[in-house]
């Protein structure tokens, strides 16, 4: 039986996990996707907000305003590559202006010191490829990029490390509750568990109705994006926000934390949980209104596109804390933007929430915050490159031209703790794949690393879930070899 | 490790006969780097025939056309290194590369030859709607995985576009005994060669579907089918035209790009209709010293251009190594006139043109019994008539020198004119 079982491993069960896993209690994620980070936070703007968004008094201004300053720690302690290059908010008009003000005033509510508002000299100095028209902006210079799936892989990892069971490829079906503990159904397995958290994302509703009549709905509002070359990734130095409008929170442009451009997102509500297509209209929707910060982004450069969703709750606000018709389940629900900037945080919360069922429970001596280092090639200096080939050789063999990834580092994350089965996890974790070719090159020697590494038949091999196989048998020659 | 007077970037095709080249004509100390895990590039995975009708004067496959060079390479003792990646490389001809063997290591040379090939264009850079499962390659991965790994890649495969490699692989995946419902080309002619639509698709009763292109993936683990819609004449989709094509499997053969990373970082100016360096006759870059050949250059459609090509600038980098030739004081500049997409080469000197040179391009557009005029400052200097032109097929055309005599800072340009129907 575990004390706490957790229901998703995106980036808020994760943190949750890895904060549970400082002090001796048995504690186990249940994922029903292939990877850990393999829904909303995997793709969404990648963005560490510094919190002058949310309205004052709400769970998304407390969680951001005490998420966001978290991450140079965390980032540090799990090898998390994390820079804060700060944020603007840009206004096109004087009546925007004056919206300025007022997000400022917020900001100060909210606790978010570091604000100003910059005239228009000053903001075109900062972003020069900024359309003419824009008066002026709101700058946080403490606004931040992360990779998050880079973050959540490395949670999970570290998570696993000081004693967290992962078990991926496990769609909770059913949840039972007697008097002393949850029998968690997946379609494979049963858990139990004394304490359940619920950080199922858009599912989120759908497995509290498991306990009880859902009291809130998750809307899932789908997201488009674009991303743009490393060769663009210079076109823009800081987060750019527009200035939200009554109709529209405008779209932004921003570079990413491995220095390519991204353009995004709109915003459509869906009833489909599972409908992650890019549409052409919707695509055209995001460059067309990407012109009101930048008439010359170079979507010529665009090397891919996608689609995400955000969990919105019908209760206009994070749903986080204790289900009060169903003790023990605790639910950490709606977490949309800023979701990925609350998470430290909320993992924070959801701990000490969930301590207090214990008394006198004290953090483990062994637990180790720190990850394993992450060998990053494109980051070493000749001296350190020469000192590792010689040890192992493998680092010295480049498989992913674009984005200069190694055999070496795709091996490595093969074999961590929550480590990669499938081409996209390996994607997801160094990047093999990300790059301008997307792939076209390295798949088939990422597909050879896996078979050998994980012991399977090259067929087995999946793009990401365990259906999506790449290839569908051997052809006639080489099945005549064998 | 010490350094090289030349160092050619790519072990295919073109740096192969670049090589060669250099070292017959009197450059002994030669590096070939190559990040595959062999030499010869992409004609590795290329196991049809019909390779070799211009250099060899017989129809060779991929690997056995790359044979002959590996061979010679090898025979002329030129050195290389395989499972190779180049860093970067510096308008001073420095080059950095990594492998498992050497670690990370600096070369200087006298004269880098650029040959690093091109890659395919992507469903990504393409935006093609729907969802992201797999079964969605482009044509030269699936020709990787079925022709070197020896696997299969699907059983019902739409495949978009009309490039070469799409159209070869149509034909590949019938032999393997997969269905192929459609190659699809957004235009009213394919993109590729016209002997790969006969031999490749009509041979083997694969429907070509003109004017038609991809507007959405479906299925959510694998490709489960696609929509795909007609085009009108300006290659906009015609609404209520879509239909749904059921389909494990989507091979892209939407363009193929020159990989001009490396390029860059040492300085080399593009040309944006080529997606390659400007060079001039010698395939010399505006870095003194730096040449570039095959389809880093500009993307070829037969690889024994490649080989002339690259034998041009092997020849002319060992001239380099060998005289410290100085670049062309005044030259020729060459340019693209009416319905031309690029030239190359993009600048002439007239003193290093022997007998005659050699104008590679490709024409915009499908053009019947048209012909092809060069005009120097203005004025027709050579025409030639073809009862046939189209994007797919890089035309040539040579230029004797005696027009090119005294003509320091002359404009070359080179149009498609269109000959009134004789019936009009």
């Amino acid at each position: 039986m575990y004390d706490v079982l957790i229901i998703g491993a995106g980036v808020t069960g994760a943190s949750i996990a890895r904060e549970l896993s400082r002090y001796d209690l048995k504690v186990c994620i249940l994922d029903k996707n292939n990877d850990v980070a393999d829904a909303t936070t995997k793709a969404n703007s990648a963005i560490i907000h510094a919190g002058y968004d949310a309205k004052p008094g709400t769970l998304k201004a407390k969680f951001n305003a005490l998420g966001a300053p978290m991450f140079d720690q965390i980032c540090k302690e799990l090898d998390v590559p994390f820079k804060r290059i700060g944020s603007l908010v840009i206004a096109f008009s004087e009546e925007e202006m004056k919206t300025l003000e007022s997000l400022y005033e917020q900001g100060i509510k909210n606790g978010i010191e570091n604000i100003h508002i910059l005239d228009k000299a000053k903001t075109m100095e900062l972003e020069p490829n900024l359309i003419d028209s824009a008066q002026g902006a709101l700058h946080a210079p403490d606004g931040g990029i992360i990779c998050p799936f880079e973050l959540t892989v490395a949670l999970t990892e570290n998570a696993v490390e000081n004693g967290v069971d992962l078990f991926l490829n496990q769609q909770v079906i059913d949840i039972e509750k007697n008097e002393k503990e949850f029998k968690v159904i997946t379609q494979k397995e049963k858990f139990t568990a004394k304490y359940v958290v619920n950080c199922a994302g858009v599912f989120a509703d759908t497995i509290y109705h498991m306990v009880t009549p859902t009291d809130f709905h998750i809307t899932p509002r789908k997201g488009q994006y674009f991303v743009l070359d490393k060769e663009a990734g210079n076109f823009a130095n800081t987060v750019i926000f527009q200035c939200p409008t009554p109709q529209s929170k405008g779209v932004l442009v921003t570079p990413t934390v491995h220095g390519n451009l991204l353009v995004g997102p709109d915003a459509e509500d869906l009833n489909d949980k599972t409908d992650l297509d890019n549409t052409r209209e919707r695509l055209n929707f995001v460059r067309e209104n990407a012109k009101k910060t930048s008439e010359n982004i170079p979507f010529h450069l665009t090397i891919n596109i996608f689609a995400g969703l955000r969990a919105v709750p019908d209760t206009g606000d994070f749903i986080i804390g204790e289900s009060e018709k169903v003790k023990g389940f605790i639910n950490v629900a709606g977490i949309e933007s800023p979701g990925l900037s609350s998470a430290p945080a909320i993992g924070n919360y959801v701990k000490d929430l969930l301590l207090d069922k214990w008394e006198g429970l004290k953090e483990k001596e062994n637990f180790n915050p720190y990850r394993r280092k992450v060998v990053r090639f494109n980051e070493l200096t000749p001296q350190e490159i020469t000192d590792l080939v010689k040890k192992n050789p493998s680092y010295g063999r480049i498989v992913c031209r674009c984005e200069l990834v190694t055999e070496g580092e795709i091996i490595d994350v093969i074999h961590r703790k929550a480590g990669a089965t499938s081409l996209d996890a390996i994607k997801r974790r160094v990047r093999a794949g990300m790059g301008r070719c997307q792939g076209g090159f390295c798949g088939p020697r990422v597909m050879e690393i896996l078979s050998r590494e994980l012991n399977m038949e090259m067929h087995e091999v999946v793009k990401d879930s365990p259906e999506s196989k790449i290839l569908t048998g051997k052809t006639k020659c080489s099945e005549e070899e064998h | 490790m010490r350094d090289y007077d030349i160092i050619v970037v790519g072990g295919g095709p073109a740096g192969l006969a670049a090589a060669i080249e250099a070292k017959k004509n009197g450059v002994d100390s030669i590096l070939i780097l190559e990040r595959e895990i062999e030499l010869g590039g992409i004609l590795q995975q290329c196991i049809h025939h019909g390779f070799g009708l211009h250099v060899f004067n017989q129809e060779l496959t991929g690997p056995e056309y790359a044979e002959n060079f590996i061979n010679e390479t090898k025979e002329l003792g030129i050195e290389y290194k395989t499972d190779t990646m180049v860093l970067d490389v510096t308008d001073d001809k420095t080059v950095v590369f990594v492998n498992a063997v050497d670690g990370y290591q600096t070369l200087k040379a006298k004269s880098v030859v650029l040959a690093m090939g091109c890659r395919e264009n992507t469903r990504g850079a393409i935006g093609i709607p729907g969802s992201r499962p797999s079964g969605v390659l482009t044509a030269g991965a699936a020709q990787r995985l079925i022709n070197i790994e020896g696997y299969m890649v699907g059983r019902q495969a739409v495949i978009m576009g009309t490039g070469d490699i799409g159209l070869i692989m149509a034909r590949r995946l019938t032999l393997e005994g997969a269905s192929v419902k459609a190659v699809m080309s957004r235009r009213t002619y394919p993109a590729g060669l016209m002997r790969n639509v006969v031999q490749c698709l009509y041979d083997y009763n694969i429907p070509m579907m003109l004017q038609h292109t991809v507007t959405k993936i479906h299925g959510k683990e694998r490709v489960e089918g696609v929509t795909i819609v007609s085009l009108d004449e300006n290659r906009k989709p015609i609404p209520g035209s879509e239909q749904y094509m059921e389909c494990d499997t989507l091979l892209l053969s939407v363009g193929l790009i020159p990989e001009n990373e490396l390029s860059r970082k040492a300085g080399v100016t593009m040309d944006k209709n080529s997606n390659g360096p400007f060079v001039n006759e010698s395939r010399e870059t505006n870095v003194e010293g730096i040449f570039a050949c095959g389809n880093v250059l500009h993307v070829h459609d037969v690889v024994d251009f490649v080989t002339e090509e690259s034998r041009t600038a092997g020849r002319a980098a060992a001239a380099y190594v060998l005289d410290r030739a100085p670049a062309s004081a005044s030259t020729i500049s060459v340019t693209p006139g009416k319905d031309i997409n690029y030239i190359v080469p993009h600048t002439i000197d007239p003193e290093k043109v022997e007998e005659e040179i050699e104008l590679m391009f490709r024409v915009s557009e499908l053009f019947d019994d048209s012909r092809i005029v060069v005009k120097k400052d203005g004025e027709t200097v050579k025409s030639k008539k073809k009862a046939r032109m189209y994007p797919g097929e890089m035309e040539m055309i040579k230029i004797k020198s005696d027009i090119l005599e005294g003509s320091q800072n002359s404009n070359l340009t080179v149009e498609v004119e269109e000959v009134p129907d004789k019936n009009e």
